[in-house]
This record gives C-alpha cells, sequence and structure tokens, in this order.
C-alpha cells in the first residue's frame, strides 16, 4: 500500500509540468515525416481481419495497385513510394492506434484508408494532432471538414442528392427508409426527410437494424405495407444479404417498389446474389462498366493483379484515384510537407475511370459526376442516370436551400 | 478442495515467505512502471503501454472475481463502458466549454441543451466518483438479484452476455446523445491538461500505472484476508459454506462488485490514455477478450492474470502489425491451449517448477484452482 | 387484423429459425452441459457446405436437399472431432469449455476466412422458395414466405426425429442414462464416452441442417454463427436445461415477441427490451421455464 501510495505522489508531483489547455501558442509537436532517402513512406490504414475487412481488403488492393503503377514510372518527384499497411481490425480505437504508429514510429508522408464513419471520426483527431495527412476514399454522410483530411469519395451532394432527384424525375412520390444502425445513416436520412419535405414526397416509414443484424422479416412487412413508391436503403454489410432475401419473400420487386441503395457495390451484389438483386438501383459515382478509356486500363490491370473474377467499385476506384490525386499535389508543390501539398491543392485534376475529377482545396473534398446504376443478372451495374457535369462538393449542404435547418 | 493437510506451523512461515516475495514482485513491478518502461520506450509505445495496463486493471478484478471466486464475469464491457462513458462525458463537457454543447451532439441531436442525464457529468467530482461508483452501483443491484436467485455457472456467464449486448446496442441506437457507433471521440483536455502535449501523455500513464499498482495491493489485500479465504470457499463449495452460516450470495457480490469498479476505473483511465470510448470496447467480443489474458497468466494468481493480460495485449498489437490473420489464429490457440491443457495459465508452470524445486518432503498447500467448477 | 396476424406469422417463422439454431444446443448443452460456443461455426460449416454443393449440382432445389444429409454429417463429424479433441477433457468444468470453444469458433471462422474469402458467399434458393403464399388476399394481403414455411417444417420435423430419438430408441435411453447418472450408466456397462461423442454428433449435426436453413434467409459468411449463437443460447437458458419442450415454446414465445415489438418501436428498442426481458424472467425463475427435477442440492 505505502508504495502505491508514494507511487501516486510521483505522479501528482510529475503531473505538474505539463501544458494547460488554455496555455496556447505551444511549441510544434508534429511529428516529421521521413523524406531522407531515395524512398518516401505512405501508411494503408484498412481492417484486414473483423467485419469491415470484408470490403477494406478491397481498397488496401486498390491503393496497391496505384502505387505499385507509380514506382513503375519512376515514384513521385524520383522517389520511390514505400507503403506501409497496418490492420485497423475494423476496431476504431485500434485504428487510433495503427495511425499513430504510422505517422509517429513509421514516419510516412501520408495515409490513405478507413471505410466506416465512425473509424474515420476516431483517426481524425490523430491527424489533426500530428499535422499528417489523411486521404479518406468511401461516400460518406458530410458535415465534415477536417484540415488534415482530403475526402475522395462522394459527399451528400454527389450521392443522396442526386438520387433523390433521380426518384423524383421518376415520379416516385412516397419513400420508405432503411438503414443499419449507425451515423451515416442516420445522417443520410435526416437528410433525405428535410429534401422530401421540400420537394412534396412523403416519407412512410424509417427503420434502423443493428449493424450484423440479419433477421428483417418484420422490416420487410413494414415495407411492405407501407406502399411505398420506393425505398431508400442505407443498410450496409451482413443485414443487406438479409433484407433483399427478405424483400424478395415479401414478394415485392424492383417494379413494383425499386430499392435505391447507397452501400451496395459491385463487391456485394457477388456476394448477395443477383437473383434476389437484380433490377434494382444503386447510387454511386463509378461502376465497373462506366465507360472511358481510364476505366478500361484500370479494371484491367486490376483483374491482371488480383484475378479475373474480382469485380472493380467505387470506393476502390476512389482510394486509386486518392494516390494519383496526393503525387499531382505532391509534384505541384515540389514537396511532402502537408501544409505545401494543402497548399498546392486547388484545381489538381486527374483522369480517373470514373471520369476527370479536380480538387476543391477549399473543402478538399474532390468534384465528381453522380451516377444511377441498375443491377443487372451477371451481377454487374449498368449506369442509368447521370448528372451529365462532375457536382461541386457540398459537404455542409449550404447551397441548399431546404438543408438550412440540418446541422 | 483446497484440503489444509500442513501442520499450522508450517503453513505460518510458507505464508511469510509468500508475503515477502509478493513485496519484492511489487517494488520490481514498481520501478519497471516508473523507471525503466519511461526510459526505455518512445512516447507511442509507452502510450501503448498505458493501454495495456487498462486491460490489465480490468484483469485484476476477473482474477478475483472468477479465479478466486469462480463467478465467470462475461460483462466486464459494461463496467469498463460505464466507466469510460462517465470520464468521456465529463472530459466532452470541458472541452466544449460552458454554455456549448459537445461536437456530436451539434452534428447529429437536434437539442439546444445538455441532455439532463449529461448535466451532473459536467461536475468534475461527480464524474470522477461515477467512473468508479456507477459501475459497482449497477453491479451490485444485478449482482444482488443474480446471486440471491443462485444463478450461477453458466447461467450466469450467458446472462452476463446479454446484459453486454443489450448496454452496447442500446448505446448505438442513442446516436445524438451517445455518439452512437462512433463513441465519443476527439477528447482535446484532461482536467485543464493539455492532452496533445506528450508530457501529459506521460502524466496519464503515470496515473495509469499508479492506479494499478494500488489496485494490485487492495486486491492481494482482499484475497489474504479473511473474506479472500471465504471467497475461495464459496468456489470450491458452497453449499458447505452456506452450512457455516455464512450467505454465499453476500460473499460473491462483493468480489462482483469489487471486480466492476476496477473495470470502471480502468475504462475511465482508458479515454485520456487512448481519447476515445466506443460501443466496440463494450461488446460481447471485447468482454471475452478481456477475460483471456487472465486465463493466459493465471486466473487465480494476481501476478498472473495481470502479466497475461498485459502479454496478450501486447501481442495482439505485436502480431496483428506483422499477420492480421496469423492474430486470429494464434488468439484462437491461445483460449484452446491455456484453457484446455493449462487450467492454472502460465502461473501454475511457475508453481509446478517450485514444487519440484522443494524437496518430496514438504507438501506445498494445494495449487489454488479448482479441479471441477461449482457449476 | 391483417397487421396482427401478420406478425404472428413472422413471429412464428423467427421463431422456427431460433428453434432450428437452438436444437442442437438443447442436446450438448442442455443435455450434456457443454457450453459449445463454436456450436455457430458449426452453422456456418452447414451453409458453406449448401455453397460448396452448388458448385457441382446445377439444380438449386436437389443441392438444397442433398445439402441437408451432408451438412448433417459435415457438422456432426467437427462437432464429434472437437469433441474427441477437447470436450472430454473438459466435462467437469464447463465454463472453461465456454471459452475453449470461443477459441475453436475464431480459428473456424479463419479458416472459413482463408478457404472462401472474407466476402459472403451466394448460394441459389429454388425458385419454389423465393415466393410466397397468399393467406388473405384482398387490398392488405396477408402473406408467408415459402422459405419460412419450409424452416418452420424442417424444424418440426427435426424436433420430431430428435425427441423420438430420445424416446424410442436405445441410443436415446442411452444418453438419457448418463444425463441422469453418469456412474451408474457406467457401472450399467454404457460406454460413457461413446455416448457422449454420439450425442455431441448429433447435436452439431443438426447445426449443420439449421445452416442449410439459414441459406435461404440470410448471409453466408465467416462471422454468420457469431451473430446468432447468444440469442440460441438464450432460447435454452430461458427454456429450461434438459427439457425439449422448454426449448419449442420459448423459441416461438421469443420470435413472437421479438416480431410484435419489432413492429410496434424499432429492431434496436425491440432487441434491449427482450434481452432485458430475459434477464428479469431469470430473476424470477431462475433455472427457466421447466426444470429437470432433481436431487441436487442447488
Amino acid at each position: 500500500m505505502v508504495a502505491g501510495a508514494a507511487a501516486l505522489a510521483a505522479a501528482v508531483a510529475l503531473s505538474a509540468c505539463g501544458a494547460k489547455t488554455d496555455a496556447g501558442g505551444s511549441s510544434d509537436k508534429a511529428a516529421k515525416a521521413d523524406t531522407s532517402g531515395d524512398t518516401v513512406k505512405v501508411g494503408l490504414l484498412n481492417s484486414l481481419s473483423g467485419t469491415m475487412a470484408i470490403s477494406e481488403v478491397t481498397v488496401r488492393d486498390s491503393l496497391k495497385l496505384a502505387i505499385d503503377e507509380i514506382n513503375a514510372k519512376g515514384g513521385v518527384l524520383g522517389k520511390k513510394i514505400k507503403p506501409i499497411s497496418e490492420d485497423g481490425a475494423s476496431d476504431w480505437p485500434t485504428f487510433a492506434e495503427k495511425a499513430s504508429k504510422l505517422i509517429r514510429e513509421d514516419r510516412v508522408v501520408a495515409t490513405f484508408g478507413c471505410w466506416t464513419s465512425a473509424s474515420r471520426k476516431a483517426v481524425k483527431p490523430v491527424f489533426e494532432k500530428n499535422k499528417s495527412l489523411l486521404f479518406y476514399p468511401v461516400q460518406y454522410e458530410g458535415l465534415e471538414e477536417s484540415p488534415y483530411i482530403f475526402y475522395t469519395g462522394a459527399t451528400t451532394n454527389q450521392q443522396i442528392v442526386p438520387a433523390l432527384d433521380y426518384l423524383k424525375s421518376q415520379g416516385k412520390k412516397s419513400i420508405y427508409l432503411v438503414g443499419s444502425d449507425y451515423v451515416f445513416p442516420r445522417t443520410a436520412n435526416k437528410i433525405i426527410k428535410a429534401y422530401a419535405a421540400a420537394n412534396g414526397m412523403k416519407v412512410l416509414g424509417e427503420d434502423y437494424a443493428p449493424l450484423g443484424s440479419t433477421e428483417f422479416s418484420t422490416i420487410a412487412n413494414k415495407v411492405k405495407a407501407s406502399k411505398a413508391d420506393a425505398v431508400f436503403n442505407t443498410l450496409n454489410g451482413d443485414s443487406n444479404v438479409a433484407f433483399f432475401k427478405e424483400y424478395k419473400s415479401a414478394g415485392l420487386t424492383a417494379t413494383s417498389m425499386p430499392v435505391v441503395s447507397v452501400s451496395i457495390a459491385e463487391e456485394e451484389v457477388k456476394s448477395i446474389g443477383s437473383q434476389y438483386l437484380a433490377g434494382q438501383l444503386t447510387a454511386w459515382n463509378y461502376y465497373q462498366t462506366t465507360a472511358g478509356a481510364a476505366n478500361t486500363e484500370f479494371v484491367k490491370a486490376y483483374k491482371a493483379k488480383y484475378g479475373q473474377d474480382k469485380p472493380t467499385s467505387d470506393p476502390m476506384e476512389a482510394a486509386y484515384t486518392s494516390v494519383y490525386l496526393w503525387k499531382a499535389m505532391v509534384e505541384k508543390a515540389k514537396s511532402f510537407d502537408p501544409e505545401k501539398v494543402k497548399a498546392a491543392s486547388d484545381g489538381i485534376t486527374f483522369d480517373a475511370p470514373e471520369g476527370k475529377v479536380t480538387v476543391d482545396g477549399a473543402s478538399q473534398h474532390i468534384y465528381k459526376t453522380a451516377r444511377i446504376g441498375k443491377i443487372g443478372t451477371d451481377g454487374l451495374i449498368e449506369q442509368v442516370w447521370d448528372s451529365g457535369k462532375a457536382i461541386k462538393p457540398d459537404p455542409y449542404l449550404k447551397g441548399y436551400s431546404w438543408a438550412s435547418g440540418l446541422s | 478442495m483446497t484440503d489444509s493437510r500442513l501442520p499450522l506451523l508450517k503453513e505460518r512461515s510458507a505464508l511469510k515467505g509468500r508475503s515477502a516475495r509478493a513485496w519484492a514482485g511489487f517494488a520490481a513491478a514498481a520501478v519497471a512502471l516508473f523507471a525503466l518502461a519511461p526510459l526505455a520506450l518512445s512516447d507511442f509505445r509507452l502510450g501503448l503501454l498505458a493501454k495495456y495496463l487498462c486491460t490489465a486493471m480490468v484483469a485484476v478484478g476477473i482474477c478475483l472475481a472468477w479465479g478466486r471466486g469462480g463467478l465467470l464475469t462475461l460483462g466486464q464491457g459494461v463496467f469498463f463502458g460505464l466507466g469510460g462513458y462517465a470520464m468521456a462525458m465529463h472530459l466532452k463537457i470541458a472541452d466544449a466549454g460552458p454554455g456549448n454543447l459537445p461536437d456530436f451532439m451539434q452534428l447529429y441531436g437536434t437539442a439546444t441543451e445538455l441532455p439532463w442525464w449529461w448535466q451532473p457529468f459536467a461536475n468534475p467530482v461527480f464524474a470522477l466518483a461515477a467512473t468508479v461508483l456507477l459501475p459497482m452501483l449497477v453491479a451490485a443491484l444485478l449482482g444482488s438479484f443474480i446471486f440471491r436467485r443462485r444463478v450461477k455457472g453458466a447461467y450466469f456467464a450467458i446472462l452476463s452476455q446479454a446484459l453486454t449486448a443489450a448496454f452496447a446496442i442500446w448505446l448505438i441506437g442513442q446516436q445524438a446523445t451517445t455518439g452512437g457507433t462512433n463513441g465519443l471521440t476527439d477528447i482535446q483536455g484532461f482536467f485543464g491538461y493539455d492532452l496533445n502535449d506528450p508530457i501529459n501523455q506521460r502524466m496519464v500513464y503515470f496515473i495509469i500505472a499508479a492506479a494499478l499498482l494500488l489496485l494490485i495491493a487492495l486486491a492481494r489485500q482482499l484475497i489474504h484476508s479473511r473474506y479472500g479465504e471465504l471467497l475461495v470457499a464459496v468456489r470450491d463449495s458452497e453449499e458447505r459454506v452456506r452450512f457455516l452460516g455464512y450467505d454465499p450470495a453476500n460473499v460473491k457480490l462483493v468480489a462482483y462488485v469489487v471486480a466492476a469498479g476496477m473495470a470502471g476505473l480502468a475504462g475511465a483511465l482508458f479515454v485520456p490514455a487512448v481519447g476515445i470510448i466506443s460501443p466496440a470496447m463494450i461488446g460481447i467480443v471485447p468482454s471475452i477478450e478481456f477475460v483471456i489474458g487472465a486465463a493466459v497468466g493465471g486466473r487465480a494468481s494476481l501476478a498472473g492474470a495481470v502479466l497475461g493480460a498485459i502479454g496478450v495485449a501486447w501481442a495482439k498489437t505485436a502480431l496483428s502489425e506483422e499477420f492480421p490473420a496469423a492474430w486470429t489464429y494464434f488468439q484462437g490457440l491461445l483460449f484452446i491451449v491455456a484453457l484446455a491443457f493449462l487450467p492454472g495459465g502460465l502461473a501454475s508452470l511457475v508453481g509446478m517448477v517450485q514444487r519440484r524445486r522443494a524437496s518430496h518432503a514438504s507438501e506445498e498447500p494445494s495449487p489454488a484452482l479448482p479441479v471441477g467448477e461449482a457449476a | 387484423m391483417t397487421v396482427i396476424l401478420g406478425q404472428t406469422f413472422t413471429g412464428i417463422s423467427i421463431g422456427a429459425v431460433l428453434l432450428l439454431i437452438a436444437l442442437g444446443l438443447s442436446l450438448t448443452f442442455g443435455q450434456m452441459n457443454v457450453i459449445n460456443m463454436a456450436h455457430g461455426e458449426f452453422i456456418m460449416a452447414g451453409a458453406y457446405t449448401t455453397y460448396v454443393l452448388q458448385k457441382s449440382i446445377t439444380s438449386a432445389g436437389l443441392s438444397l436437399l442433398v445439402a441437408l444429409p451432408v451438412a448433417f454429417l459435415v457438422a456432426g463429424a467437427l462437432g464429434a472431432l472437437l469433441e474427441w479433441l477437447l470436450i472430454r477433457r473438459l466435462y467437469l468444468r464447463p465454463l472453461d469449455t465456454l471459452l475453449v470453444t470461443w477459441g475453436v469458433s475464431l480459428m473456424l471462422q479463419q479458416l472459413a476466412r482463408d478457404i472462401f474469402g472474407a466476402p459472403n458467399v451466394q448460394t441459389r434458393a429454388p425458385d419454389l422458395l423465393t415466393g410466397n403464399i397468399t393467406l388473405i388476399g384482398g387490398d392488405d394481403p396477408l402473406t408467408v414466405a415459402n422459405s419460412r414455411l419450409f424452416i418452420l417444417g424442417l424444424a418440426i420435423a427435426a424436433v420430431v426425429a430428435l425427441s423420438l430419438t430420445l424416446r424410442m430408441t436405445s441410443l436415446g435411453r442411452r444418453i438419457r442414462g448418463v444425463v441422469q447418472n453418469r456412474d451408474l450408466a457406467e457401472v450399467s456397462g454404457i460406454s460413457t464416452e461413446r455416448v457422449d461423442r454420439t450425442a455431441f454428433f448429433i447435436g452439431s449435426g443438426l447445426a449443420g441442417v439449421a445452416g442449410v436453413a439459414l441459406t435461404l434467409v440470410g448471409p453466408i459468411g465467416p462471422t454468420m454463427g457469431t451473430n446468432i449463437i447468444i440469442d440460441a443460447f438464450l432460447v435454452i437458458v430461458v427454456g429450461g436445461i434438459g427439457q425439449l419442450k422448454g426449448t419449442v415454446i420459448v423459441a416461438f414465445v421469443l420470435g413472437v415477441l421479438q416480431s410484435v415489438l419489432e413492429y410496434s418501436t424499432t429492431v434496436s428498442v425491440a432487441k434491449v427490451l427482450v434481452l432485458v426481458g430475459i434477464v428479469a424472467f431469470l430473476q424470477w425463475r431462475p433455472q427457466g421455464l421447466y426444470t429437470l427435477r432433481t436431487r441436487s442440492l442447488v
């Protein structure tokens, strides 16, 4: 007991020397990235185990593809890129731990990865604290502009709002909302309800299932009883499989009540089965079938590296693009320094597989074209509509009057 | 099944020897934690060690409740979470500053002021007390029902799991007020100290190390008291204890409540060390992972449980950095080997060696682990 | 009215799934007092068996029928192997079995990930089983999914088969004998080791059958077992150990309760309410709905 008390006293004595929160103007504590030598390290932070591994491994693979391509053409600023891959293990505190390891131990110049909003929220303070850059490749719920994160997936006005515009143009007057119980679906549905209120659409119901939930018979009953014109689906992961099996069993079809999904890409179609999905709609910025030479090459290179049966999807494409965008920023800045890279980011363009994308320096998001697709019996998604031009990112939906009360 | 065939005198001298050894071990641990580790480890690794020590604090409680009391507490995640959330709620309120809402509430919530059940946590004294007392209160309520109704063994384990699952689902469902799956993140300050400052991070580490040593000392006192003997007796033969006139329910309750308080304190200190608390730390899986460290090291031995917890947490980081898939196999194997073939954990290996070294003449008291469990 | 009827049917169908996944446990946990956390992975093994069989048998209906007995054998063999390797050493330590089999379940999941990949795999269901039948027509029709009817039928068939085995066959008598008094059974010339292994084979085999049925309604992936295992254990605990009828009743009651609560509140709230309700129920009846009368002091 005495030793314990002594130890505590020692700790209290030591505690006297830290900086107070209100001290302000503390010295630059950021870990310096290592740019000496002829290689630079970048971090790849994805879940390679746990529930999210299903999706995140494919992102890691396409990040590696981009890095290999860049290295084959001479690297960045004459330096080869050496990827350090870390496993976030689908666990948010682990993400924070590994982010900190990449920055402080490996001294990477930039990090690519994260999938779920929860993992991004967990690492955000780590990147801000250490003044290091994260490139986040997944569509998300918006309402965020971290000075040290580049968002290369869609924000809400590049995916959800166009999907609603499409439903409206198809004459759908009422919708039912089904989602997993976490940040993205809840925020997305808040936006959807505001949109619906302003555009004369009715939201007939809103249901959330815990992540990983696989019992959807009641929700299918509720959806059926609502007789809505369409369903807006923000379910994630395993739940989609159970939901669509139940949906079909309840006698609901893509023609009687189409489902628009924002988390089902080619990889997920493969695991659910086109038997249950054929004819249903998805909203993304990229499909494996998207036209253009850049995409043909990307798909070819990906399949050559990882197998002919492997599909490419939107988050994979956004991840691939993010590496090239970073390269272009570094080359424009002629430096790996995060502050200089950020300063150089505005207006950077890249002929991505999804078409030409441009970085918006102010929000650190990118201009993207919205695309609605229809799932075919072959498991691929065919585009049925696009926004025509790349949409300017607007994470806080400031340009939409109906969204003024949202945040 | 702890039959004491030893003459009283011999047992006393054995106790004295044990006590001296314990002091030596305790001193060695203090030196390692306060002098060696801060010198040898980088800030980043020291931060990781702080996190492992939090797991070890939970393991101290598990050693008491499970190793000594036979209560397989598969619900420590709930208490860890209660402590963690109590601390994080206060720190979030403090970060936001007076009159402001925490950042996530502004983003996801509709409320313009703090929900009523957040408000008491604005007070640092209340929040600090709640980190330990809230888990203990919940454990006392639950335990007094459960043990009085003589729910035990497998029932108790499965009930604990049901409760953890319910608590995690509830937390996730209340996004506007608990942060949902994200949890409470981006914690900047710790009672006025800036957590971004490496010196303050060290301070947090020292507090955690000191708290761990305190808990170990406390647990050791309990284990070697009359109560500790009663607890082992309840584990090994509840009926006999009842016939002797004690109420086993109360004996178990104390161990359960103390273990809950320890888990709560661990959760509370986890927050400034890692800067986040989320439902991911609470579900069924993390609750089982809390147990594995204690099981590997030796559930009935304090040193075993603590070192086991630290070792397993360290192995997880080290192995999953290199081979994520292999880690899962390794973790599975650890469970199997430790429990099926080495029920006393690694600590029992030490015991075996010692027993062999001691000559055949003197018999050690039988190992502090039951052969069969009161199921 | 249609809503109430509809939800009752939904509840019964949820109950049928619960019953099917818990049935094997009622033998291994209920009768033998072994907490096998890898039971969920035996269910997974059954589901993957269907997936593998569909690679060679193109007809979805035929492959499903073939998969039922094959999955029973595959999962049963896994169970018997587990019993022989580990569990027989642990009959005196039920709580340790829980943790050991949790380790086994982790390894089996990773094995599935290494063999079949981390993403879910798809199986085809026969067209007959993706439709539904209309019970009440009209504007607000009441329909029941064929897949759910199939699972209900399968669950009932499995219960009948299991209880007949336990009551009518000599194997069943031996199992009950060992459960009631192991020592007496042994001195009566029963090889308790063989009985244990056979009982474990049957219990695990039933998990395999459940896995085949689950391919009709849920995802087939490495983590499918973990999502359902706790629910299955709760059914047994609430039903009362060692009682088949308790398991059956509780599975359906919990199913209906879940579906009714889900309809009137949300899925999360319903789940929390059901879990808390179970905890409260066990305060009232700590040994479950039905208890086997024994002369034990507890």
